[in-house]
């Protein structure tokens, strides 16, 4: 199969710790992620449930290509592996989509608009491409205290964001000041239920990549040694000072935009096609075949994930909700801003 | 010598770079050519890679301003004019003012909106656009309406923890002047009484504060009434209390803005008096504000869409003859 050959021959120049790092950060969302749908149609979930299916290689390949503690990763809709390869800990994500009190969030916000700001966590808001120029703030805040030596901050958007005033102005910002930033854009053929025809008339996107004046990378979003190589490849040249990196993944989200809608407008013919590959199924194949993994190894996380996923979700459910007489119901913080 | 409302905006921008290493300006032409207004003449030679022009992209701005403030810095962002904050509307309710309440990590940024009517700006070179700001929770909004204030307003804006919107007047930046900056400062949040008085009390906030002065000059001229009135300085928070200390006094209320007339500042005003103070009143408070039309370019027009002296004048003598 020269798919095979192609993933040996890709898997020779590629750190092994790194894509084992990658596959076991997709693990672990994908199978958090099946328990969070069984738990929303069990009526457990407050609020949505909007799922990163499909999308796990590109994610955690950034996210394992970042530094916690150094970088900055503003997480978005589809990023539950990019989340966890970052570091960020199983229980923020139980606690929020379950409304534990303990979350990052205490209740105030859920699923994935969490975040950790001071830990290089920024926590999204609804509005697409609202997060672009967060990331170029943090950045050049760290250049003008002079620390932004070796940072790299990153974010993902879908093709749909890719439309929004806000998306243009955060990547032409980041570009005008050169930030070792990178965007990676999911182009899951889907915005909601809008094709990409409906959305944007280039060729492709990643023409945008030179208009903005960034570089420009593409990717099969389905092939995991792809895209640690990709990926891993722009973060390195922005952390190497080559300002933003834009990289463009094809795929195709393998659910629903979130778990309440079935998805039925997406036709078959793509999802039998090369975008619709279960990333972590071809994942599992290149593993093995490059050797990276065996059978044994990769059944044994399973069993290891399932359990700690089980304790996640057993220790936020347990867990007490928010009342609102505890709550402080202040907008501000400081009391000037608390007067009405 | 004397200071003008702009060259006090640029003064305690200047004292903050000296002083704060966290605090650094962004806006459009505000480097170099010292900003359309001139409110940063001078400070990027005096603080090089301190005051950094920006693209025209008030979204990005805004969402710069919040990403700096998370990693600790102070930024003091220049809209060039209020209205182009209506592009970084999203950010600035959206992702300043609901920071902390989410996150708990608070977001110190300072939003200046040049604010406000000047003659043959038209439609959209001259809205106030306080209202909108302060209908959010999670925001400071604050109109200062003096030289002094201007001065002393920025420097707080930017020292709290909170996002700020400091909307200053353009018809205030050359036209007011005071002998220097003086020491009277008040905190955030505080009203003053500008002018005492006790037939009715004028409640007003940015240049209104002086076209209420000189409406009450004229009334006390013609006949001898004395009117109260009373500078906001903040929108949010209001100061409610200053306000209905003056009622109490005079009995009777004029809520004055240079807005649009539905809902807004004076709306707001009212509608606390009534529900806190309505016993201490002798008659229905009553409302001025802008007519219900854009800001109009042409000045003759302009000068009577907004209010004036001459319409202050009118509305207080019907709330005196009720
Ligand atoms: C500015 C804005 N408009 C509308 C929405 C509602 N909305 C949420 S997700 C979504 C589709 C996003 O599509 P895309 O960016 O392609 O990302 P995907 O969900 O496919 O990963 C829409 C329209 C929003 N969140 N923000």
């Amino acid at each position: 199969m020269p798919e095979t050959e192609e993933a040996q021959r890709t898997a020779v120049d590629l750190d092994r710790d790194y894509v084992r790092e990658v596959f076991r950060a997709m693990l672990r969302a994908r199978l958090l992620e099946n328990k969070l749908s069984s738990l929303y149609k069990a009526g457990k979930i407050v609020g949505g449930v909007y799922l990163g299916k499909g999308q796990e290689a590109v994610s955690a390949s950034l996210g394992a290509s970042l530094i916690k503690g150094r970088d900055i990763f503003a997480a978005l809709i589809r990023d539950q592996a990019g989340r966890t390869a970052f570091g960020e800990p199983l229980i923020d994500c139980t606690r929020t989509y379950l409304g534990s009190v303990l979350g990052p969030m205490k209740g105030r916000d859920g699923n994935i608009h969490r975040g950790r700001p001071l830990d290089g966590m920024p926590a999204m808001i609804s509005h697409l491409g609202a997060a672009v120029s967060v990331v170029g703030g943090m950045l050049i805040a760290r250049r003008l205290k002079g620390e932004l030596a070796g940072v790299v901050g990153a974010t993902c958007v879908g093709d749909g964001a890719t439309s929004t005033g806000a998306f243009h102005e955060g990547l032409n910002m980041a570009a005008v000041e050169q930030l070792p930033m990178v965007v990676i854009v999911g182009n899951n053929q889907f915005a909601y239920s809008t094709p990409t025809d409906r959305q944007f008339a280039c060729e492709d996107l990643l023409d945008r990549a030179k208009g903005y004046g960034v570089g420009g990378h593409s990717v099969d979003g389905t092939d995991l040694l792809a895209c640690t190589k990709v990926i891993g490849n722009a973060v390195k040249l922005a952390r190497e000072g080559n300002g933003p990196q834009m990289v463009v993944a094809r795929l195709l989200r393998l659910s629903g935009h979130g778990e309440h809608d079935d998805g039925s407008y997406v036709p078959p013919v793509l999802k039998d096609s090369q975008l619709g590959r279960d990333c972590i199924e071809t994942g599992v194949v290149q593993l093995i075949e490059s050797g990276i993994a065996t059978v044994e190894e990769i059944e044994r996380w399973k069993r290891e994930f399932t359990d700690e996923v089980q304790a996640a979700v057993a220790q936020a459910q347990q867990e007490p909700t928010p009342d609102p007489w505890d709550e402080n119901w202040n907008a501000c913080s400081t009391p000037t801003g608390r007067g009405l | 010598m004397s200071v003008t409302y702009v060259d006090a905006i640029r003064e305690a921008q200047e004292k903050l770079l000296r002083e704060d290493p966290r605090v650094f300006l962004y806006g459009q032409d505000i480097s170099k050519f010292g900003g359309a207004f001139k409110a940063t003449k001078g400070l990027a030679e005096e603080f090089p890679g301190r005051v950094l022009d920006s693209p025209i992209s008030e979204d990005a701005m805004i969402g710069m301003a919040v990403g700096a403030a998370i990693e600790g810095m102070r930024p003091i962002i220049e809209m060039q004019f209020a209205d182009f904050s209506s592009i970084a509307f999203n950010q600035i309710v959206n992702q300043a003012a609901t920071h902390f309440y989410r996150t708990g990590v608070p977001v110190p940024l300072t939003v200046r909106l040049p604010s406000g009517g000047t003659p043959g700006s038209g439609p959209f070179h001259s809205q106030s656009m306080e209202a909108l700001y302060a209908h959010y929770p999670g925001l400071i909004v604050v109109t200062p309406a003096t030289v002094s204030d201007a001065y002393h307003m920025l420097l707080e804006s930017v020292a709290l923890d909170d996002p700020v919107v400091y909307c200053e007047h353009k018809f205030l930046y050359r036209w007011l002047k005071a002998p220097r900056i003086n020491g009277d400062q008040l905190p955030i949040g505080k009203a003053r009484i500008t002018r005492p008085g006790k037939h009715a009390t004028v409640v007003a906030y940015s240049a209104m504060v002086h076209e209420a002065v000189r409406a009450a000059d004229r009334l006390k001229e013609q006949g001898g009434w004395e009117i109260e009135v009373v500078d906001l300085r903040s929108v949010k928070p209001l100061d409610i209390d200053t306000v209905l200390a003056s009622v109490a006094r005079t009995g009777r209320l004029l809520a004055l803005g240079e807005a649009f007339p539905w809902g807004g500042v004076t709306a707001e005003v009212i509608s606390r008096v009534c529900t806190d103070g309505f016993h201490l009143l002798d008659a229905p408070p009553r409302r001025l504000n802008s007519r219900d039309t854009p800001v109009p370019y042409h000045p003759k027009l302009w000068a009577a869409h907004r209010p004036t002296p001459e319409t202050i004048c009118i509305a207080l003598r019907e709330l005196l003859s009720f």
